[in-house]
C-alpha cells in the first residue's frame, strides 16, 4: 500500500514536473514587477504609512469602494440584461445590438470621461442648450448633475466596461440548454421566474469572471478617476508618489490595492466553486428564440440601445466631429501612419504572446492536481490590478537587470556591448503588455476549457494520442473560439493602453495613445481626435470579429454528456 | 498545428521588428533628452539648435517617472538632459541621484542667480506665475494677495484644479515657506470653504467656469491665458476673453513663480553636446520661441517679451528661493490630504 503510494506520486511528479516547472518559469517572469514593487515598498527611508493609514487610506477606500460597488452594479445590470435579450428573444435591431453591444470595448476609459466632461460641463453643449431653452443666465441658477464626480466616474466606466460582462453572460446564454428552461417553464415558472432563477445563477461563474474584468479595470484606472476627481486609490498612489517624493509610500498603497485584487479574485473562485457545466451546446438543444412584439419589443430595443448609444456612439460622434474638423483644417498628417504601425506591433506582439502563455497556463491548470500550480497561475494574473505607472515602475529594475547580465555577457564573450536592449526597443512595452493582460487571456482560454468535457482528452489519451498530441489535434481546434477571443481582448486592451506606454517605451517613439496623450497634456485634447478615433477604429473591426467567432457553436456532437463534469479533479 | 505555426511566426516578425525599431546605441553624436514637458511645447526650439549645430535630438516625453527611469537604467542609460516643469520635478531628480551639476559661465550670465542652483544641479528655461482669473463683468478687485484668497468675500466664488496637483503643491509650499504649516492648514481650510466647485480639471476649466457664471476667480498658470487667448478653437478664445489676469501677491513678498528648467544626467552619454544644448536653450532665440508659442517668461532678464505675455501686466516674482519651496512640497501635500481639501 504504501510503497504504491509512493509510486503514484513518484509517477505523478514525473508527468507534471513539466507543467510544473514551465507554469512555476512563466510566473516568476510575470510576478517580477510585483516583487519590484514589494522591494520598493519594503525600502521606505521616511515613514510615511501613518499618513497612508490615518489620511489616505480612509478616503480613497471608501471612495474606491463606492467606485467598485457602482461600476459592479452598472456592468452587472447591463451586461446581464443586454446579453439575456439579445441571446433569447427576437427584437427590431437585435442582430445589430448582438456585435454592436461589444463597441463601447474599443473606447479607452480616459477619452470617454474626456468626451463626457466636454459634453456635459457648465460651458458643454447640453447644458448651455439646457440654459438656452430654460432661459437661465447663470450655472448657479440651476441643478445639473455634475460630470466631473464619483458617479460620474461610475457612469464613465460602467458604460465602457459592461462588455466583458456581456461577453460572458451572453455566451453562456447562448449555450445553455434549452431543455432546461423549458422544464422550468413546464413546470410553471414564468419567463422571469426562468430568467431570475435558472438562467442567471447557471450563469454565475461566467457573469464573475466578467464582473472581475471589469472592476480591475476600474481599480487600475487612472487617468479617468484623476479627471473626474474621483479620489481613488489609484489617485492617491500617485500623489504620494508625484508630491510627497515617496515612491516607496506609493508602493504601500499599491500592495493595498494588490490585496483588493486578492479579495477579487477569491471572490470570482468562490463564485464559481464547483460549477462546471460542460457539453450542452449541441445546437439542437438550443430553444428557439422569443418573438417579443409591440412594447416589449420596444422596451427591449431601448435596453439595447441605451447602454451602446452612452458607452460609445456619443463619444464616437464626438470625435469623429473633431477629428473631421482637424483634417479639414490642418490636412492628414502622414506621421499618423507611423503612429499607427507602433501601435499595431506593440498590441499585436503582445496578444500573440498573451495568448501563448494564456493558452499554456489555463491547460496546466486544467490538468493540475494539487494547489501549487493552480496559485502560481492565479498569481500571474496580479499584473491585471496594477495602475499601468506603478507596474511600469516595479517592471523597470527586473527588466534593467535582465539588459545589465546580458550586455555583461556580451561584452565579455563577444566585446560587443548590447546596452538597454530591452528597454531600449519596444520589447519593456511589450512585456508590461502582457504582465498587465495575461488574466484576460488566462481567464477568456480557461473558460474555453470548462466548455469542454476533460473526457475528450481522457478518451483520445486511451485512444494512444500522447498528452501533446490530444491537445495540438483534439483540445486546440476545439479552443480556437477561446484563444481568437482572448488574443483580440488582449489586442484591444493593449492598443488603449497609456501609462506604462508612456514610461516604458524607447526614445523618439510614439503610439496613438500616447500621442493622444500629448495632446490632453497640452491641454487641447480635440487635437488629438484623429489619433483617439484611430484608437477606437482599430479595436472596432476585432471587436465586430469577435462578437462573430465567439457565437460559433462547438461542432456537434464533439461534447461529452454534460452531468459527468461538475465539481473539480 | 496552424495555429502555432502562426503564433511563432507573429512572435518572429515582432521581434525583428523590435530589433529594427531598436534605436542607435550611445556612440552617436545626439543628445538624448527626456522631458516632462510634451514635445510640441519645445520642438520648435529644439529645430532651432538642430538647423543652427546640426546635432539631432531625440525626445521622451512622459508625465511621469523619468526620474525613475534614469535610476534604473543606471550607468546604461541613454538619457542625457531631463527637462521638467516644476521645481519639484527637478528635485525628485536631484534627490534620486540621476543628476550632476554643471558649471557654465554662460549659463550664469544668462540666468538670475534664484532660477538656478547655487551648486548647478538645475537650471530654469523659463518662468510662470500662479496669478488669478478673474470674471470681467463680476470682479471690481484689482490687486490680490494669496493670503485674502482664504477671505469669506470669495464664498463659493472660487475654482481650483486639484490640491494635489504639482502647481498648487508648489504654490502651498510656498505658503508654509512663508507663514509656516498651522498658518497654512487654516488658510487652506478657508480657501476650501471659499470653492465653488469641487477641485477638478485643469487650469483652464476655471477660465470656462468664470464664462459659465460657476465661479468669479480661479487660480491659474499665467500661460494658460495666452494659450487661451490665441487658441485656434472659438471655444477656447471665449473663455479666455471672459477673464482679466491679476498677479497675486503675497503680503509683503512677490507672486509665486514656478519654473521650467532641466538637468543633466548623471550618466549623459554625450555631455559636451547636451552641454550646448543647455546653452543654446538660454540664448535669445530660444527664449523668444518659448514666450511666443507658450507664453511664459524668458528666464534671461532681457530676451524679448511676446507681447501676449507682456499684457499679463508687470512681473514682480516672489524672492523666496525655489530650493525652499521644494523643501516644502511635501508637508503641503500632505495638508492638502490633511484639510480634504479634493473632497
Amino acid at each position: 500500500m504504501h510503497s504504491g503510494a509512493l509510486a503514484r506520486v513518484g509517477a505523478w511528479l514525473h508527468q507534471d514536473r513539466a507543467a510544473l516547472t514551465a507554469t512555476a518559469l512563466v510566473a516568476a517572469i510575470i510576478v517580477a514587477p510585483v516583487a519590484g514593487l514589494l522591494a520598493i515598498a519594503g525600502s521606505a527611508q521616511d515613514n510615511v504609512w501613518p499618513h497612508v493609514v490615518h489620511v489616505v487610506l480612509p478616503n480613497a477606500i471608501t471612495d474606491t469602494a463606492l467606485l467598485l460597488l457602482g461600476v459592479g452594479l452598472v456592468v452587472t445590470v447591463t451586461g446581464v440584461v443586454t446579453a439575456w435579450l439579445v441571446a433569447t428573444c427576437r427584437f427590431p435591431g437585435q442582430r445589430l445590438f448582438d456585435w454592436a453591444l461589444l463597441m463601447p470595448l474599443a473606447m479607452p476609459t480616459y477619452i470617454v470621461a474626456y468626451c463626457y466632461v466636454d459634453l456635459l460641463d457648465a460651458f458643454g453643449p447640453v447644458q448651455s442648450t439646457f440654459r438656452h431653452l430654460f432661459g437661465f443666465a447663470s450655472r448657479r441658477d440651476y441643478w445639473f448633475p455634475e460630470v466631473r464626480s464619483l458617479y460620474g466616474g461610475i457612469f464613465v466606466m460602467g458604460l465602457v466596461l459592461y462588455p466583458y460582462v456581456y461577453l460572458c453572460a451572453r455566451a453562456v446564454f447562448l449555450m445553455q440548454s434549452a431543455a432546461v428552461l423549458d422544464v422550468a417553464r413546464t413546470l410553471g415558472a414564468s419567463r422571469r421566474a426562468a430568467f431570475f432563477r435558472i438562467a442567471v445563477p447557471l450563469a454565475r461563474p461566467a457573469i464573475a469572471v466578467g464582473v472581475a474584468l471589469a472592476l480591475m479595470e476600474t481599480l487600475n484606472d487612472i487617468g479617468a478617476s484623476e479627471y473626474l476627481g474621483v479620489q481613488s486609490l489609484s489617485v492617491a498612489v500617485y500623489a504620494t508618489w508625484v508630491n510627497r517624493g515617496s515612491l516607496a509610500g506609493a508602493a504601500q498603497i499599491a500592495c493595498v490595492m494588490l490585496l483588493i485584487v486578492v479579495a477579487l479574485i477569491l471572490l470570482e473562485r468562490f463564485g464559481r466553486r464547483r460549477q462546471r457545466y460542460a457539453g450542452s451546446a449541441r445546437t439542437h438543444d438550443r430553444g428557439s428564440p422569443v418573438q417579443l412584439t409591440g412594447t416589449r419589443a420596444w422596451a427591449a430595443f431601448a435596453a439595447c440601445l441605451a447602454p451602446l448609444a452612452l458607452g460609445f456612439l456619443v463619444p464616437a460622434s464626438f470625435l469623429a466631429r473633431e477629428a473631421v474638423h482637424l483634417i479639414a483644417n490642418n490636412g492628414f498628417d502622414p506621421e499618423f501612419f507611423v503612429l499607427i504601425r507602433h501601435s499595431m506591433t506593440l498590441a499585436g506582439s503582445a496578444a500573440a504572446i498573451a495568448c501563448a502563455l494564456g493558452f499554456m497556463l489555463a491547460h496546466a491548470e486544467q490538468h493540475a492536481r494539487g494547489h501549487a500550480l493552480g496559485a502560481m497561475v492565479r498569481l500571474t494574473g496580479l499584473g491585471y490590478a496594477l495602475p499601468g505607472t506603478v507596474l511600469a515602475i516595479g517592471a523597470m529594475a527586473p527588466l534593467v537587470a535582465f539588459d545589465n547580465v546580458i550586455d555583461a555577457a556580451m561584452r565579455n564573450l563577444f566585446g560587443v556591448p548590447t546596452g538597454l536592449l530591452i528597454m531600449g526597443s519596444g520589447a519593456a512595452v511589450i512585456y508590461a503588455y502582457v504582465v498587465r493582460f495575461l488574466a484576460v487571456a488566462t481567464g477568456t482560454v480557461e473558460t474555453g476549457f470548462h466548455k469542454i468535457s476533460p473526457h475528450l482528452e481522457m478518451a483520445a489519451r486511451t485512444l494512444g494520442r500522447t498528452r501533446i498530441g490530444a491537445l495540438a489535434t483534439v483540445e486546440l481546434p476545439l479552443l480556437r473560439p477561446a484563444v481568437a477571443t482572448a488574443a483580440l481582448l488582449v489586442f484591444v486592451d493593449a492598443m488603449k493602453e497609456l501609462p506604462a506606454t508612456l514610461l516604458l517605451r524607447p526614445l523618439d517613439f510614439e503610439t496613438l495613445s500616447t500621442s493622444v496623450y500629448g495632446y490632453a497634456a497640452r491641454g487641447s485634447f480635440e487635437q488629438g481626435a484623429v489619433a483617439a478615433l484611430a484608437i477606437v477604429v482599430a479595436g472596432f473591426l476585432p471587436v465586430v470579429w469577435l462578437a462573430r467567432t465567439s457565437r460559433i457553436p462547438l461542432p456537434q456532437d464533439m461534447t461529452a454528456p454534460s452531468g459527468f463534469t461538475s465539481g473539480s479533479h | 498545428m496552424v495555429r502555432g505555426r502562426l503564433v511563432a511566426r507573429l512572435v518572429g516578425a515582432a521581434t525583428l521588428s523590435w530589433l529594427a525599431a531598436a534605436p542607435a546605441l550611445a556612440q552617436s553624436n545626439d543628445v538624448n533628452l527626456y522631458t516632462y514637458r510634451e514635445p510640441g511645447l519645445i520642438r520648435p526650439a529644439l529645430e532651432a539648435f538642430t538647423k543652427a549645430t546640426g546635432i539631432k535630438v531625440n525626445t521622451l516625453f512622459a508625465a511621469d517617472g523619468l526620474a525613475q527611469r534614469m535610476r534604473s537604467e543606471g550607468v546604461n542609460s541613454p538619457a542625457d538632459l531631463l527637462i521638467a516643469v516644476d521645481i519639484g520635478r527637478l528635485q525628485e531628480a536631484i534627490d534620486l541621484g540621476v543628476t550632476q551639476p554643471v558649471k557654465s559661465d554662460a549659463l550664469d550670465k544668462a540666468i538670475p542667480a534664484q532660477f538656478r542652483d547655487p551648486q548647478g544641479q538645475w537650471h530654469a528655461l523659463t518662468l510662470r506665475s500662479r496669478i488669478a482669473y478673474v470674471a470681467k463683468d463680476r470682479v471690481a478687485d484689482t490687486d490680490l494677495t494669496y493670503e485674502g484668497l482664504a477671505d469669506p468675500k470669495w464664498r463659493g466664488k472660487i475654482c481650483i484644479r486639484s490640491g494635489q496637483h504639482p502647481y498648487n503643491t508648489s504654490l502651498f509650499a510656498a505658503f508654509i515657506a512663508k507663514h509656516g504649516e498651522a498658518k497654512t492648514e487654516t488658510w487652506l481650510k478657508g480657501l476650501k470653504a471659499n470653492l465653488a466647485r469641487k477641485p477638478s480639471g485643469g487650469d483652464r476649466e476655471g477660465a470656462r467656469d468664470i464664462l459659465a457664471g460657476v465661479c468669479d476667480l480661479a487660480i491659474g498658470n499665467s500661460y494658460y491665458v495666452g494659450l487661451m487667448r490665441n487658441a485656434k478653437e472659438e471655444d477656447q478664445r471665449k473663455w479666455g476673453n471672459a477673464i482679466r489676469t491679476i498677479n497675486p501677491t503675497f503680503e509683503g513678498g512677490g507672486t509665486h513663480v514656478n519654473i521650467s528648467g532641466l538637468v543633466m544626467a548623471k550618466h549623459a552619454p554625450n555631455r559636451a553636446n547636451a552641454a550646448k544644448l543647455m546653452e543654446f536653450l538660454v540664448s535669445d532665440s530660444a527664449q523668444h520661441i518659448f514666450s511666443d508659442l507658450n507664453y511664459e517668461y524668458p528666464v534671461v532678464a532681457e530676451a524679448p517679451i511676446a507681447d501676449t505675455v507682456k499684457s499679463f501686466g508687470a512681473l514682480r516674482p516672489d524672492s523666496l528661493s525655489l530650493n525652499d519651496v521644494a523643501k516644502h512640497r511635501k508637508a503641503a501635500s500632505t495638508l492638502v490630504d490633511k484639510v480634504g481639501f479634493d473632497r
